[in-house]
């Protein structure tokens, strides 16, 4: 038994594809604790980004929403939300905008809007916030998330955020300059887009996955590289960031005062 | 000319049935003393706008006085769902409402095209998104010198927008500090607005270039310590994440909601908010 959980993986090795030259706009849920683990260890420069306005924040703890007063305080400055939008996602400035899902095809393709019919859902889910555009107009995209059948699907029920469409050249034709989708990141393995198709394809099983694991919890059938390799397991210091972040953070968000 | 006044009185008076109304605050300042005097005084017909309804929306929606909303992010944040916001969509509890929704870009741009006096915003936006296809709301525009095609949207111009703040001084003029949100244009883009502050002070002291809203730009300023709880107000106190987490609970069964609603709400007065946030002040 490896002494850490296929959720710790994810959040590391999502970690660990961040640097100290991005500029990140950041979801919340596991896109920031995968972000501030890469911030406690190998880039303590990167500047996290969270829609609320802040820009170049450093919370001791996991905010629970985008707009705690943690990030505030840690930032290195505070925005209005149209100019953040405006001037810093629509002008180009960030670099990889990082997103979760609750369904996701193998073109990236983002729902996080309604399960079933829009007009009449079977389960009305949030809606999109700023990920719309986050997809359009970050340099490229990052996703993780964990891997179901209820997730990974064939076709997703509401296109709340567009990735690579059909696949292809389909964002070009749209008419956007961006990368999109480029990186997944889940609590089995490692995905990439195949430079021509786009589709998401496994290049990398974290350590133990097998195939029959990997076709049990995906709704298409799977496409891998040539040469999979193995995730390098968490270290003891990514494992050591991770727990203590964890545990600052239950105890703020369940405690009188934060 | 802000007129400094009660919060039932300013709500009586700014808040008809049938208006369209913003209750703003991104996250941080949450106007809910105002939304809960709104609900105490069962003023109905609603179209509320709000980027995220959060705690406040559910709360109205789940009290039935709500006919449309516009938004772009119906969750918890950071926790789920907004559970009588899904009964209301799914199974028409307590009536059925109308939805408007966008992106918060979309939303943001919006807010900011009202304040600026124009008909519609316009941004890079929507490109390969479904909501375009479900929203007659989300059109587009050409420019008219590279020839790219931009989403449009129309401008928000509420009835009426309530926000919670700082502080503001003996004149009116008001001072948002924080994560400011979307609330100057809340403020600028309707026809009046209201806020509530925690204190009212002879000198805001404010840096030349901090969010001040002169008093000129508001119709009525009330004094309600506490009036963002749970959630926080910048400097004051913190936001309350337990009470989020369970609202989840609360808000899952109808019975149990109306319970907390009569107990929390309807019972009670703006004064209880100041008490609310006692133990979430800092150094408390």
């Amino acid at each position: 038994m490896a002494d850490y959980t296929p959720d710790e993986m994810m959040t590391i090795a999502a970690s660990r594809a961040l640097s100290n030259d991005d500029v990140c706009f950041v979801g919340i849920g596991a896109p920031s604790a995968a972000c501030n683990v890469a911030r406690l260890t190998h880039a303590p420069d990167i500047t996290l980004i969270y829609e609320s306005g802040t820009l170049g924040t450093r919370p001791n703890v996991l905010p629970l929403s985008i707009g705690d007063g943690e990030l505030c305080d840690t930032a290195v400055t505070t925005v209005a939300v149209p100019e953040m939008f405006r001037y810093w996602l629509q002008g180009g400035w960030i670099t990889i905008g990082f997103l979760g899902a609750a369904q996701l095809d193998r073109f990236g393709n983002i729902n996080t809007t309604v399960v079933g019919d829009y007009d009449k859902p079977k389960v009305r889910l949030p809606g999109g916030g700023g990920a719309p555009e986050i997809a359009s107009a970050s340099q490229q995209v990052y996703i993780t998330m964990k891997q179901s059948k209820r997730g990974f699907v064939e076709r997703i029920d509401f296109f709340t955020s567009f990735g690579h469409g059909e696949g292809g050249d389909h964002r070009e034709r749209l008419g956007m300059k961006t990368k999109g989708p480029n990186l997944l990141i889940t609590d089995m393995a490692i995905w990439k887009p195949d430079p021509q198709t786009k589709e998401f394809t496994v290049t990398s099983l974290h350590p133990g996955v097998t195939r029959e694991q990997m076709t049990e919890t995906v709704g298409w059938e799977i496409s891998y590289a040539d040469a999979v390799d193995e995730t390098p397991p968490p270290t003891a210091e990514e494992l050591s960031v991770l727990r203590d972040l964890k545990a600052r953070t239950d105890a703020a968000h369940r405690g009188p005062g934060g | 000319m802000a007129q400094f006044v009660s919060l039932s009185d300013a709500v009586s008076e700014c808040l008809k049935p049938g208006s369209v109304a913003a209750f703003e605050g991104f996250t941080h300042l949450i106007p809910h003393a105002a939304a809960h005097e709104a609900i105490r005084q069962g003023i109905g017909d609603l179209t509320l706008i709000r980027m995220t309804p959060d705690l406040v929306y559910d709360q109205m929606i789940g009290m039935g006085l709500v006919k449309k909303v516009i938004f772009s992010y119906a969750g918890n944040p950071g926790v789920g769902l907004l559970r009588r916001l899904r009964d209301a969509v799914e199974n028409g509890w307590p009536n059925t409402i109308e939805i408007e929704e966008h992106s918060h870009a979309a939303m943001a741009n919006a807010y900011e095209a009202g304040a600026a006096g124009l008909p519609f915003a316009m941004l890079r936006g929507y490109l390969g998104a479904g909501l375009k296809e479900v929203n007659p709301n989300i059109k587009s525009v050409t420019c008219p010198f590279t020839g790219e095609e931009l989403a449009a949207i129309p401008a928000i111009r509420p009835d009426v927008s309530f926000i919670h703040a700082q502080k503001a001084d003996r004149k009116g003029n008001v001072l948002v500090e924080g994560i400011v949100g979307v609330q100057k244009e809340a403020v600028l883009c309707a026809k009046k607005a209201v806020v509530t502050v925690e204190e009212i002070v002879d000198d805001l002291d404010a840096h030349p270039n901090a969010c001040v809203l002169p008093h000129w730009t508001i119709h009525a300023i009330c004094e309600v310590p506490g009036g963002a709880h749970p959630s926080y107000t910048h400097g004051y106190y913190d936001r309350d994440n337990a009470a989020y987490l369970e609202w989840d609970e609360i808000a899952a069964d109808r019975d149990r909601f109306r319970q907390w609603m009569e107990e929390n709400v309807l019972s009670q007065t703006p004064a209880i908010f100041a008490q609310r946030v006692a133990k979430l002040r800092k150094g408390a």
